[in-house]
């Protein structure tokens, strides 16, 4: 049984669509990444998800359970956006709060404090922490339980690069536990590489869903080549492969999948005159960019 | 729903807006008890009459305040932090989310009358040696008061589930405390004046002054007009309004507060 199962979920505010027509199943133990710009029904989509907000058509399933019943909010934590918790309290009796209701003993919730990095922390107030700490807290209670199902908005947002590091180890640890995640972030240099599948939203449409390789292979977005070497021979360079001088001594081609071995070979032709080359495929920024563009045609991307 | 008001009382006790009002709801008391309690000699009244009178007077203004001071804050403001959304994907209803804050803020309006009125007691009881005293009108107020926050914390949580901030919660907390509790009576006291003595005053009047949870209130604490010397200008519409329905008002209050709060928090999309 796939551990999320979405069909044909609209969302309506009055005459506003705000979510269009969404099918997507996630399977247990993958990692999705949910990207979209704001306002792409994300979050709406995601509190769909947990039974925050009503469906206006359409179905969600849990592993079989209708999202937002007591046996759907037992297998899922959720990460809001920006969540702020009482100032007054401090980071264990929070957690001691939220594993009460999920009757999990404390000294669990002590742990699981401790594994996301706030063990010397853990009797100051909530007031006196930094975002990231705060964040962690929150990703914290998300992990109560052993969720089946985790989902997270814009977990990362506040983190330091060590802590994200941390953040990613612990997401692994869950996806290879069997337990599905799926984050919603605008991060997208540090999704490329962590997640199995990811998804695009657009206006509250579904752009893309795919493998990154894959929608990769779909767009067939240029391939960045850079060359470094001397000015003399740079300049030789870029007028035998005709590429574009970005400084003294780097010229930079682009070329399709296809071309690129032929092109490969011309520049090895020249290896004497070149001290390095660097080649990289489109990032996901530039698929997100891609995907995300607005279309002519309504639906032209619909099924990729 | 007790761990949740097992947390709101633990943000309650850390609270220094909590901590200033009990302090203050006890200093009014200490005061009106002190400066009450002077003419009692000569006059021969139960000085505890006495005293709960003037601290009825007081808390028909402060503990529908401190009530709506505690609850406006209690969805809204859980909504702005996003810790709502958070609340609603745990295995626990909307109801017992608003039941369990509606306990642990009626323990902490409880301590505050109940310290009040215990410093009466026992300031009654050291200034007036010898004098006897029944401690009745005191328990009586007691409970009355905390029927009367209880029905004005379920109008705090409507509001505050109404709007989404709790800046604006807390302004129209402000104007429902001042309608029901000031206004209301300005009101019906221009149309007694207006009307002279007619139908208006004879039959709908008491009644409007029932459905008011202050004036009902008001009504249930002022002593009898028949044996008392302090009585006011309402002991004419206790005359013709029976107790019972003043009670019965005070005691539906609270439960149809709560309810219509829950109609509207049900609606409310984290």
């Amino acid at each position: 049984m796939s551990a999320l199962i979405v069909e044909n979920v609209n969302k309506q505010y009055g005459s506003h669509r705000v979510v269009k027509n969404i099918s997507l199943k996630i399977e247990a133990g993958e990692r999705v990444a949910l990207l979209g710009h704001n306002g792409a029904g994300k979050t709406t989509l995601i509190k769909m998800m947990l039974g925050l907000v009503p469906i206006s058509s359409g179905t969600i399933s849990m592993l079989g359970e209708i999202v937002g019943s007591r046996k759907a909010r037992k297998l899922s934590g959720y990460l809001p956006e920006n969540v702020a918790f009482h100032g007054s309290l401090t980071g264990r009796e929070q957690m001691h709060h939220f594993a009460a209701l999920k009757s999990i003993a404390k000294k669990t919730a002590d742990e699981i404090l401790e594994r996301v990095g706030l063990s010397h922390a853990i009797d100051r107030r909530i007031g006196t922490y930094s975002k990231g700490m705060r964040q962690r807290v929150g990703l914290a209670q998300a992990l109560l339980g052993k969720p089946k199902l985790v989902l997270l908005d814009e977990p990362t947002s506040g983190l330091d690069p060590i802590s994200r590091h941390d953040f990613y180890d612990i997401i692994e640890e869950l996806s290879g536990g069997g337990t599905m995640v799926l984050i919603s972030s605008h991060a997208l240099t540090e999704m490329e590489t962590r997640m199995d599948r990811i998804v695009i939203m657009s206006n509250g449409q579904m752009v893309a869903n795919d493998r990154i390789e894959n929608l990769r292979q779909h767009a067939n977005l240029p391939i960045r080549i850079n060359i470094m070497a001397d000015e003399k021979s740079a300049a030789l360079i870029a007028k035998t492969l005709s590429g574009k001088r970005i400084n003294g001594h780097i010229v930079e081609l682009f070329c399709n999948g296809d071309e690129k071995i032929n092109l490969l070979k011309r520049i090895s032709n020249m290896k004497e005159k070149i001290s390095d080359i660097d080649i990289a495929p489109a990032s996901l920024e530039e698929l997100y960019r891609f995907y995300s563009a607005p279309q002519d045609e309504e639906g032209e991307q619909e099924n990729v | 729903m007790f761990e949740v008001a097992k947390l709101e009382l633990l943000i309650a006790k850390r609270n220094l807006w909590v901590a200033i009002s009990i302090t203050l709801m006890v200093l009014f008391t200490l005061v009106l008890t002190l400066a009450g309690s002077a003419p009692t000699g000569t006059l021969g009244v139960d000085p505890i009459i006495i005293a709960a009178t003037s601290i009825t007077t007081l808390s028909v203004y402060f503990v529908p305040l401190l009530a709506l001071l505690l609850s406006f804050d209690a969805i809204s403001g859980e909504i702005e932090r996003g810790t709502l959304a958070l609340s609603l994907t745990y295995p626990l209803s909307r109801a017992e989310i608003l039941f369990g804050k509606f306990l642990a803020q009626l323990v902490v309006l409880a301590v505050a009358i109940g310290l009040a009125l215990l410093l009466t007691a026992i300031i009654s009881l050291l200034l007036n040696r010898g004098v006897s005293m029944s401690f009745t009108p005191l328990i009586w107020l007691f409970f009355t008061s905390i029927l009367l926050g209880a029905s004005f914390l379920g109008l705090g949580y409507m509001v505050s589930a109404l709007v989404r901030q709790p800046s604006v919660a807390s302004g129209l907390a402000i104007v429902i405390w001042l309608v029901l509790v000031i206004l209301y009576d300005i009101g019906l006291l221009g149309a007694l004046v207006a009307d002279n003595g007619g139908f208006f005053t004879k039959s709908i009047f008491p009644w409007l002054l029932v459905f008011n949870p202050a004036d009902a209130f008001r009504l249930l604490n002022m002593p009898d007009i028949a044996n008392n010397v302090l009585s006011s200008g309402l002991g004419a519409a206790k005359s013709v309004t029976n107790n019972i329905y003043s009670f019965i008002s005070l005691l539906l209050w609270p439960a149809i507060s709560l309810l219509l709060a829950w109609l509207v928090f049900r609606k409310v999309e984290p």
